[in-house]
């Protein structure tokens, strides 16, 4: 009996917004334990929520860029449970209405398209820590999270292989990253991935038992615990068991899911409209303005990279991940229309200099406007191609223009045409015996005489030019 | 005469004529605190004499400096002991914020504050203002001035006994189902319920966060009028706040007569279980209306039989969610000699908590719980807004509605603690108002045979609370029932 996986994800995304998604408090990463809290993220008694207005424009541009239905009136829910992390003891979270209702996404398989229908997003405030490695008896708690805004977004049970799931939540994380909604930090815990998996014998339609994994914190682990998982479930179909449902935690050493809790005693929420907070309204032009903010998405970006700039698929998509680096080349290519040129600079010279300074495109010493002063020189034919590339690190490092730079170290190429016949002339005389080789019908021999002329000159001639002149020279 | 005899308008009058000082208050009040609260018991937290010697000192310099006055300079406030005052314990009547501190003000606190009042300390009330007596306090009842061995009623009964028993000139309550007017008729004093979102809730300690109001308890309708203006307000902390056009409510209290005012009489609120002393009291009063110039009307609203059992669902269900943080992990009162998290949790809250806390608490886990969510939470927001749209109705013919506070005057102390269904009852005609988020007072009328007050209760349309108080004025200043005080006795 062949069984078909149907996997379903929940991902839950922190907002970059700057305050939490009911109180003034800054969202910011590592600050010292229970710093960054207030009455109101404290839970403390007579503390009431605000609503972060910030947050609710991310979730409706994030739900516009996953084409959803926006619901334009929706409302908060208390999510009731206890548990040290969560200060109110309930969670303020969106049950009957959420803000987005459902919408797709497509991704890319093996090549082949497939489209991914999401259910729903909804806003949430995020919990704190409990953190077990502390100098007394017991667990302490750090707030500091709390209260932090997060979007829920759940898909459809539509995604059958690890694989999928693996596009899926990179085309996810990267749509996010793209709209500045998340920064996507999965070490961090932005971006955080609940697949649930269950097995049904292929071709019936009614859904098996439904297994949710957690504790997966990377894209690895989420393709090796879903493969360990339908392998398990595989297994124990195949030998007549029943899969029970549950939860349970991907374990990094041990390379397998392990129990976490049984769904048998699955908590009661007791979901009620919170009274702190009235109904969120908005209107259909406030919508509409958003969707003016949402960029060209990432995958749209490197089709047209394709079409209109002519690059080949490599070098589109490499460009296009970073939204920042897609800035950048475009940049360029306004001032400068040679695409693959600038798309080589970029991808080769830049990159390499960005990434050893782990610096990003946006904040690169070198703007686009000052490349291009260096590949016009390169066009030009001030300096040759060579020269630029050695002098780049020194370019990228120094604050200089192009210009200065080229002068202050002699580097302008020999272009003239005299002072080259004259260099010519003295490597043919040292080189009679390749020179009769040449004529004798050894073309090759044309690079070590050209080789010869760039000695002669510190590197500085213009070597098309050289290449042209030998010719003719040889000829005669 | 005794300055604590004075009321708050007398009393501000005579410090802004400069006759007396802060510190003569201070003083004044302090003697009386010291004679009477033995007996009263209003308070659980008392600021210390020497404390507000300094502060009247502190108001005295300012004053001889600046020369600028503000309408509470001075004047000596109790503070029901669930809105949160920075600095200055707020147990919420419980063992479990028994040492609770809070570390910031109540927006209206920070409101009060700006005019520099003397704050007397924290009124006892029913813990977390669940209940109609204030024998639920962790900290004791407080006693009725009129007849000690009578309750103060609930929950805000310190603050109404204090203001009653001249404790201090006026005092903070807060109205649930009928926290502020009900205490209010059974001490012989004003009580107001602001329409819902006209005073800020921001650091009032929740009960039932879609009902919860504070408002002003008050020797007369004047003195509310002035302590609501010195609380109302928008508040961008309280997402609930009404971002409306705040009048100058002492402006309502002037005119003696209420011309051209139609006045509802509902008659559900006359039917069986009436005692017959309190409706013969709040129909003299009726009669009063109609000499002042009122029309009244006979209205009818048929819903108001379901109105308790609806307010005891949705109240105990937020509640139920509300009462959820005191769990002992980040303040409060935590249970000693737990060993893990379950066990801890479950120690301190049954410790923690007073059985009518726990009583609403289950009530209210079960109204919301999986498979009766429907049945009971889900259709009493239906039925509140029935009802509310019968009040909506009924307010379009009518200007105001009177009706008794209390089906009863006050009971013994000790009476109905074994039948909570029957304290619940005691509520049976505030609790409307408070589901449709109106604008209520309760005005004294008279006394019983026994010597114990009874209240006459006046709600108006949403955000009208100046109609209510010019209606509730007149008909003050044509009785002499605020005249009347408690003798207390040893």
């Amino acid at each position: 009996m062949a069984y078909e996986p149907v996997i379903g994800v929940e991902v839950h995304a922190q907002l970059q917004t700057k305050t939490k998604l009911f109180c003034g408090c800054p969202t910011s990463f590592g600050l010292p334990p229970n710093t960054q809290v207030c009455p109101t993220c404290l839970g403390l008694p007579g503390s009431l929520p605000v609503l972060n207005r910030r947050a609710v424009e991310m979730a409706v541009r994030t739900g516009l860029a996953l084409h959803c239905e926006i619901m334009l009136t929706n409302q908060f829910s208390r999510k009731n449970y206890l548990y040290p992390d969560l200060p109110k003891g309930y969670q303020i979270s969106q049950f009957d209405l959420p803000i987005c209702g459902p919408g797709w996404l497509d991704i890319s398989v093996n090549g082949e398209s497939k489209r991914v229908r999401i259910r729903r997003a909804h806003l949430e405030e995020d919990a704190g820590k409990n953190v077990h490695d502390v100098p007394v008896e017991g667990s302490g708690v750090d707030l500091n999270r709390a209260g932090t805004p997060l979007l829920e977004i759940v898909t459809e049970p539509d995604l059958h292989s690890s694989d999928e799931v693996d596009a899926y939540l990179k085309t996810l994380h990267d749509l996010l990253v793209y709209l500045d909604v998340c920064d996507g930090n999965m070490e961090q815990g932005s971006f955080r991935c609940e697949p649930n998996v269950s097995l049904r014998p292929r071709g019936q339609e009614a859904l098996g038992t439904k297994v949710e994994l957690k504790n997966i914190n990377s894209f690895r682990f989420a393709k090796e615990a879903l493969d360990f998982e339908i392998s398990r479930q595989t297994e124990a179909l195949t030998e007549g068991e029943t899969i029970r449902q549950e939860t349970r935690l991907w374990d990094v050493q041990k390379g397998h899911t392990v129990v976490m809790r049984s769904k048998e005693e699955a908590h009661d929420y007791r979901y009620f409209p919170d009274p702190d907070l009235l109904s969120v309204r908005m209107d259909a032009e406030w919508v509409e303005s958003l969707r003016q903010t949402i960029p060209e998405l990432p995958a749209a970006r490197m089709k047209r990279f394709v079409t209109e700039y002519h690059l080949p698929e490599y070098d589109a998509k490499l460009l296009t991940d970073s939204k920042n680096l897609a800035d950048y080349f475009e940049a360029c290519v306004k001032h400068f229309p040679h695409p693959k040129t600038v798309s080589n600079w970029v991808m080769g010279e830049l990159l390499r200099e960005l990434n050893t300074a782990n610096t990003s495109p946006e904040s690169s010493p070198v703007s686009p406007e000052q490349l291009v002063e260096l590949l016009q020189l390169v066009e030009e034919g001030t300096i040759s191609l060579k020269v630029a590339r050695d002098l780049f690190p020194e370019f990228y490092a120094s604050g200089k223009t192009p210009e200065q730079l080229v002068n202050e170290k002699g580097l302008v190429q020999v272009s003239d045409e005299g002072v080259l016949e004259k260099l010519i002339e003295e490597v043919l005389a040292q080189h009679s015996a390749q020179v009769e080789q040449y004529r004798g019908g050894k073309e090759t021999v044309l690079g070590f005489l050209v080789g010869q002329v760039m000695k002669a000159s510190q590197g500085k001639a213009n070597p098309g030019k050289v290449n042209a002149l030998l010719k003719q020279h040889l000829a005669s | 005469m005794s300055l604590f005899k004075l009321t708050l308008k007398e009393l501000q009058g005579k410090f802004t004529a400069g006759e007396i000082s802060a510190v003569d208050i201070a003083r004044s009040y302090s003697l009386r605190l010291s004679q009477v609260e033995p007996k009263i018991k209003a308070y659980i937290t008392l600021t210390p004499k020497e404390t507000l010697l300094q502060q009247a000192k502190v108001i005295d310099d300012g004053l001889k400096a600046w020369r600028k006055t503000q309408p509470l300079m001075g004047m000596p406030l109790g503070i029901k002991d669930n809105i949160c005052t920075e600095g200055i314990r707020t147990t919420c009547g419980s063992r479990m914020l028994e040492n609770f501190v809070p570390p910031y003000d109540a927006t209206v606190m920070g409101r009060l504050r700006n005019h520099q009042p003397l704050i007397l300390g924290k009124t006892n009330l029913d813990e977390f203002a669940m209940g109609s007596s204030t024998e639920h306090s962790a900290f004791g009842p407080s006693r009725n001035p009129w007849n000690q061995k009578f309750i103060p009623g609930g929950s805000s009964g310190g603050s109404a006994a204090a203001v009653a028993a001249d404790e201090c000139v006026a005092a903070l309550g807060s109205d649930t189902g009928g926290s502020i007017r009900q205490p209010a008729a059974c001490c012989g004093v004003v009580g107001l319920k602001p329409t819902y979102g006209r005073v800020s809730r921001f650091g009032l300690v929740a009960f039932a966060s879609s009902l919860d109001q504070i408002g002003p308890i008050t020797k007369t309708v004047t003195d509310a009028a002035i302590l609501l203006n010195a609380i109302a307000g928008f508040d961008p902390m309280d997402s609930t706040s009404a971002n409306r056009d705040l009048p100058d409510f002492t402006k309502a209290v002037k005119k003696k007569d209420i011309k051209k005012l139609i006045i509802g009489v509902p008659r559900e609120y006359f039917s069986e279980g009436l005692d017959t002393e309190v409706f013969e009291k709040v129909q003299d009063a009726i009669q009063v209306l109609q000499e002042l110039g009122g029309t009244i009307r006979e209205v009818t609203l048929p819903s108001t039989e379901r109105a308790i059992a609806t307010y005891y669902l949705i109240a105990t269900a937020e509640a139920s969610s509300n009462l959820a943080r005191y769990d002992g992990v980040r303040f409060g009162f935590r249970a000693k000699e737990s060993r893990e998290l379950a066990e801890m949790y479950r120690s301190t809250r049954s410790q923690g908590f007073g059985p009518e806390v726990k009583r609403r608490i289950m009530l209210g886990t079960y109204a919301l719980s999986a498979g009766y969510y429907e049945a009971y939470y889900g259709k009493a927001q239906a039925v509140r807004t029935l009802i509310q749209q019968e009040f909506d109705a009924v307010l379009q013919e009518v200007d105001l509605l009177v009706s008794p506070v209390m089906p009863t005057p006050a009971f013994q102390l000790g009476e109905r603690l074994d039948d909570p269904l029957q304290m619940y009852l005691s509520d049976i005609y505030t609790i409307p108002a408070s589901l449709s988020g109106l604008p209520a007072i309760s005005v004294p009328c008279g006394l019983s045979k026994m010597g114990l007050p009874i209240g006459l209760q006046l709600m108006g349309r949403p955000f009208e609370e100046a109609m209510v108080l010019r209606a509730a004025y007149a008909y003050e200043q044509a009785t002499d029932w605020r005249m009347k005080r408690p003798v207390i006795r040893s």
